[in-house]
């Protein structure tokens, strides 16, 4: 089973229920969980885990290398770039890889076979593991724009094939296509709110692009949670999403966060709010 | 006119907050011009709760479409679709998965039956405002659509020319979280980048990340440090950091009540209560930011 943990709105505590959410399930006995950190702009995951890496490797996207003696500059290649990766200008094409999404479609058109395919890197893709946990991230280069072609690098190469037990994925924040990305690959979904104006209009935002658009199962967890709850909670009722747990605002749980302490280590309390969630997931995927 | 990003890696630091307090000091001393960058969650209007002036579609980039009267079922379209969009059922008919589709048409050029057609469809509709402190420039996706970054150039250009014809001193851009195509398009034209960040070790990861992004793009920077008693030791370190990397660092913002109450009440939070704390932390940052922008 792939959990995802999702939000609209940035910093509302993605990482923090991801990495308890994995430690918890690796103290349920079901075998050694995965957490995979898709939100590759920012990837902190691996911060509150006393990691040793395993292997790393360079992923990007593929650019068209010309072959400058068999190009004879007719321009098709640049006239069937949606991106204008491609230009034409005396006599010779020149190419601006920054702006290559990686279709191959210049090379397909090439009437003299001048295009072969190069790599553009723009990421690096991590493996890793703690005593109880499997862990790899996405890394999405410094100055590069792209985040989704290392998600979906990440994706594949950690979730080929079957695998037994339980995989949380954390995700990137907002709704556009690297949140898309990831939770497009998972079974259900906990989206994370905070009971403010901003959370709550940021989770109708990501509620619409999760259950809505891709029709997955999700509940709400209610992060800083207090006495305004009360709206967030009328949004939930009204679109019949559950509420599958709340971690209340206490000052105590963001001073152990910021020296990289995961919260149900900080306050072991928090284990059952974890157990349950891993049951609630659990359940709704088989329904 | 100068113009401002207001950025912060990590997301939830207080980008949204700030920004809107900047405003409504900025707005005491200048005409101004705002533009919500963060189109996946644009939260500034819920703080200047402006009045919609204008608005306009928003079409994103391409997306194909096989018309099933002319597919003859080749699956060339599912061969050459290097993102998965294209899928061919057992009936021989293939059709495009929209929310896959990057929109660059090689199916459409490959097509034996010229059966796909490529459209831009709307992926969003963006908005002038007018609130108290000036014109805001922001938007709203649909649903799951890509290409933020060019929405975000979208609404920082209308935002540019706004400005300049009413004679504005500032272009305040709030801008998303991360490192990616939108955060580029934000910092892209900045006369300075303002980095709104937290004492944490996951704020101070990807502080530097953003950093760099600026640097990248020959934009430079300046920090402040949000709540910054949750781990005053923390806030040491960046402010350490900054000195060494000859970063400006333009100050702290204390942990205050009072934030999350405006937040609540939907207000810049020093108008709210210019005498609190964190009110008069961000009346010094202004100062110091009005020196070096």
């Amino acid at each position: 089973m792939i959990i995802g943990v999702a939000s609209g709105k940035g910093g509302t505590g993605k990482t923090t229920v991801a990495v308890s959410l994995a430690l918890a399930s690796a103290e349920c006995g079901s075998g050694r969980p995965l957490l995979l950190d898709c939100d590759v702009e920012e990837p902190n995951a691996g911060l509150f885990l006393d990691l040793s890496f395993t292997g790393a490797e360079q992923t990007g996207i593929s650019i068209p290398v010309i072959d400058a003696d068999k190009c004879t500059a007719c321009g098709k290649c640049a006239s069937v770039c949606a991106w204008n990766a491609l230009a034409v200008a005396a006599g010779e094409v020149m190419n601006f890889p920054e702006l290559c999404h990686g279709c191959g479609s210049c090379s397909l058109v090439c009437p003299r076979d001048a295009i072969s395919q190069g790599t553009h890197v723009t990421g690096t893709i991590e493996t890793g593991r703690t005593d109880n946990i499997d862990f790899a991230r996405g890394t999405l280069n410094v100055g590069e724009s792209m985040p989704v072609p290392v998600i979906s690098s990440l994706l594949a190469s950690c979730l080929t094939g079957h695998r037994e037990g339980i995989t949380v994925i954390d995700c990137s924040p907002g709704t556009s296509c690297p949140m898309v990305e990831a939770v497009s690959a998972c079974d259900y979904v906990i989206l994370v709110t905070e009971p403010t104006p901003f959370g709550l209009h940021d989770l109708r935002a990501a509620s619409n692009v999760v259950v809505g658009q891709l029709g997955l199962p999700a509940g709400v967890l209610i992060n800083k949670s207090g006495p305004e709850d009360g709206t967030v909670e009328d949004f939930c009722r009204e679109q019949e999403l559950p509420i599958i747990g709340r971690i209340p605002l206490d000052r105590r749980i963001a001073e152990s966060l910021s020296e990289g302490i995961p919260l149900v280590e900080a306050m072991p309390g928090y284990g059952d709010l974890f157990r349950d969630l891993l049951e609630i997931s659990s359940r709704s995927v088989k329904k | 006119m100068k113009q401002l990003a207001v950025l912060s890696g990590k997301g939830g630091t207080g980008k949204t907050s700030v920004s809107a307090s900047l405003i409504h000091m900025a707005s005491r001393e200048m005409e101004l011009v705002m533009a919500d960058a963060d189109v996946d969650a644009a939260n500034l209007d819920l703080l200047l709760n402006g009045k919609i002036l204008e608005e306009h579609a928003y079409t994103g980039g391409f997306r194909a479409e096989i018309d099933p009267a002319l597919c003859s079922g080749c699956g060339r379209c599912h061969e050459v679709c290097r993102f998965g969009a294209v899928r061919c059922w057992d009936s021989g008919a293939c059709s495009i998965d929209g929310i896959r589709c990057e929109g660059c048409n090689a199916c459409v050029h490959q097509c034996p039956e010229t059966a796909i057609s490529s459209r831009r469809r709307q992926a969003g509709t963006w908005f002038r405002s007018s609130t108290q402190y000036g014109d805001l420039f922001h938007a709203e996706m649909l649903a799951g659509e890509e290409n933020s970054g060019k929405l975000v150039s979208l609404i920082r250009k209308s935002a540019q020319e706004s400005g300049v014809s009413n004679g504005s001193g500032l272009l305040l851009l709030d801008g998303p979280p991360g490192i990616g195509c939108p955060v580029i398009a934000s910092c892209n034209g900045a006369d300075l980048v303002l980095v709104v960040t937290e004492p944490g070790i996951s704020a101070i990861h990807d502080l530097k990340r953003v950093l760099g992004t600026a640097a990248h793009f020959n934009v430079p920077s300046a920090v402040c440090v949000n709540r910054f008693d949750i781990n005053p030791s923390r806030a040491v370190e960046i402010e350490d950091f900054c000195n060494d990397s000859g970063i400006p660092f333009l100050g702290r913002i204390p942990y205050d009540d009072t934030v999350p109450e405006s937040i609540s009440r939907g207000m810049p939070f020093t108008e709210y209560r210019p005498g609190s704390p964190a009110s008069i932390a961000l009346e010094n940052i202004w100062k110091e930011l009005s020196k070096i922008i």
